[in-house]
């Protein structure tokens, strides 16, 4: 048998139910390889060794006893951004980096009721505002496939965690991206769902309207398993949408004969660099010899995606970091001598300059004068995009793109220059403000790095993309290379 | 249009942001392009359409009127930099 950890999430399932690994072996397996390999990749914020260990042995005893769930046992590790009841959750930021959560998001506590064993916590962009994980307060995290480039962002952390076999699921959220887009850049599955899918209760807001919890891990079949557990209704949080969930492993095997693939024209322009062209190409081929046809679409106001985006989201944002104040919780300044300077200082010495800069952006588009120029203009052209999509969607089962423009770039890049960082989501951005759900895939690989494919489906077709990810991954091995020091 | 430092100085009150002097010189150049990229927007012709303010436009939920929460203010005081006696503790307001 192979090392433990190069076991995917399904594989060790199976394991579990076999009883070939104890709930002790795995999480001790991944405990030491986070600790020897977590040093050169920078994934984790917080090891949570002691709390995983009892996790561990309860889920063996469960096991034994015949009282366990069909995943009581298995590794998850969460993305700093989901709350942890009496557990540092820092957001990636400054300003919540002694911040211990008193409670549980919901997300944390469905997979601790089904007996996931939580390793730790994954690093981030500060308050998931990146496409690079280099607003980390805590340093940026390092891409296994080449540690000199960005692993993706915002959720960095646990995508280049789960490429570097140190947990074999890992939580994320997507605003913009940051779960396909880190999953395309580290050669993992990624599912951002449909908006209102899984419950935001305890995930730390940026972007209200357009935050979205889901996954990472090696396969389609293993984000199948964990988006089961995680999706459904909540009721604290008034944007859970009230349907029930599917079996997501039930379709997995479902035939692609007879599927229609959209290719939305603004997606293979001539900007399409050429190495990318081919791997979408590849990608594509693999999906006719299932039976699958592909057809041109189009998705008229795409292009004005990113540009709506960076409006509605730093908008929301700036009013949802208000609260962080240096009175209630996390930083705040040395000696202020008046309630202003509190404020100001807190928040001025707390937050990275990302977070700086939308809360300026937002600020400035949401105030006296500037509303109709900027936010309504904005939730406008969101109403086209929606459209649009939903036009596209009337004569195809699944739209398909590249996930991101290029492959992952050297850190360092393009820290400087913001706009070209926001363009890394030129493709992934319009799925969000339509609320649609999004995964990425493995696709070949460009000159030794990792690349993805992405499918959006209609809401609530997670099946959908999961079908069809999951028979494209039955076919090919994109999905089964590992980086070669890791 | 584009921004001046005042504008920031500006909206950094609103948001009650502290930013330095070289803070606001360095992210001024850069507000400016994310603003001319934003102003792409203006290309798109809009008029009459609806603003869409929530992809499912979902309906506010309602529920019964029942207390439903415990009271835990110790436990979400704990995580303050600095509480007493059920209070958060500030500078002076009222002279």
């Amino acid at each position: 048998m192979s090392d433990i950890t190069d076991l995917s999430f399904s594989e060790l399932k199976k394991a579990l139910q076999e009883k070939s690994l104890s709930s002790t072996e795995i999480t001790l397996a991944f405990l030491e390889r986070i600790e020897s390999l977590n040093p050169k990749l920078n994934t984790f914020i917080t090891v949570t060794r002691d709390e995983a260990m009892r996790s561990a042995k309860n889920a063996d005893t469960a096991i034994s006893r015949g009282t366990a769930t069909a995943y009581t046992g298995l590794p998850i590790a969460h993305k700093d951004l989901f709350c942890t009841d009496g557990v540092l959750t820092t957001c990636g930021s400054k300003i919540l980096s002694n911040f211990v959560a008193p409670y549980d998001a919901h997300v944390v506590s469905r997979c601790k009721a089904a007996g996931l064993v939580s390793l730790g916590k994954l690093n981030m962009d500060e308050f998931a505002m990146g496409s690079s994980n280099e607003n980390s307060y805590f340093g940026p995290v390092r891409n296994p496939w080449d540690t000199d480039r960005v692993p993706g962002g915002s959720s960095g952390g646990s995508a280049a965690a789960v490429a570097a076999k140190l947990t074999p699921l890992a939580t994320g959220t997507d605003t913009g991206g940051s779960i396909r887009q880190p999953a395309a850049f580290t050669g993992t599955s990624g599912i951002k769902p449909t908006y209102g899918r899984v419950s935001r209760f305890g995930m730390i807001a940026y972007a209200s309207s357009l935050d979205q919890g889901g996954l990472i891990a090696h396969t389609a079949e293993d984000l199948a398993h964990g988006l089961g557990l995680i999706a459904g209704h909540d009721s604290r949080d008034s944007t859970s949408a009230e349907r029930s969930v599917p079996d997501y492993t039930e379709v997995l095997n479902g035939s692609l004969k007879g599927k229609v693939i959209g290719l939305p024209k603004q997606f293979f322009d001539d900007r399409l660099n050429n190495s990318m062209r081919d791997a979408m190409d590849m990608v594509l081929e693999v999906f006719k010899s299932l039976g699958a046809s592909v057809v041109e679409i189009s998705l008229d106001h795409v292009a004005e995606a990113i540009p709506a985006y960076y409006v509605i989201a730093p908008a929301e944002a700036s009013s949802n970091l208000s609260r962080f104040d240096g009175v209630r919780f996390g930083y705040r300044a040395d000696k202020p001598t008046n309630l202003l300077d509190l404020y100001e200082r807190s928040r001025g010495e707390g937050f990275g300059s990302e977070v700086k800069r939308r809360i300026l952006i937002g600020t400035y588009a949401l105030s006296e004068g500037y509303y109709d120029a900027y936010y309504k203009k904005a939730q406008q052209i969101r109403r086209l995009i929606r459209d649009d999509f939903n036009h596209a969607l009337a004569s195809c089962d699944l739209i398909f793109g590249p996930t991101t423009p290029s492959t992952a770039f050297v850190i360092g890049e393009k820290i400087s220059d913001p706009v070209s960082m926001y363009l890394e989501d030129i493709y992934t951005v319009a799925t969000n403000m339509a609320g649609l759900p999004g995964g990425s895939f493995q696709a070949p690989m460009i000159s030794g790095l990792p690349t993805g494919y992405q499918l959006t489906g209609p809401a609530f077709g997670e099946s959908i993309i999961l079908n069809a990810a999951h028979q494209i991954q039955m076919a090919t091995d994109w999905h089964r290379l590992n980086p070669e020091n890791f | 249009m584009s921004l001046t430092s005042d504008h920031v100085k500006r909206v950094g009150r609103l948001a009650q942001l502290g930013l330095t002097d070289a803070e606001i010189t360095e992210t001024l150049t850069q507000l400016n392009s994310i603003l001319s990229l934003v102003d792409q927007m203006q290309q798109i012709d809009t008029k009459g359409v609806v603003p869409l303010a929530h992809p499912l436009e979902l309906k506010q939920i309602l529920r019964a009127d029942a207390v439903t929460e415990m009271d835990q203010r110790e436990k979400f005081q704990n995580t303050s930099p600095q509480a007493d006696a059920g209070l958060y503790l500030v500078p002076r307001v009222v002279e």
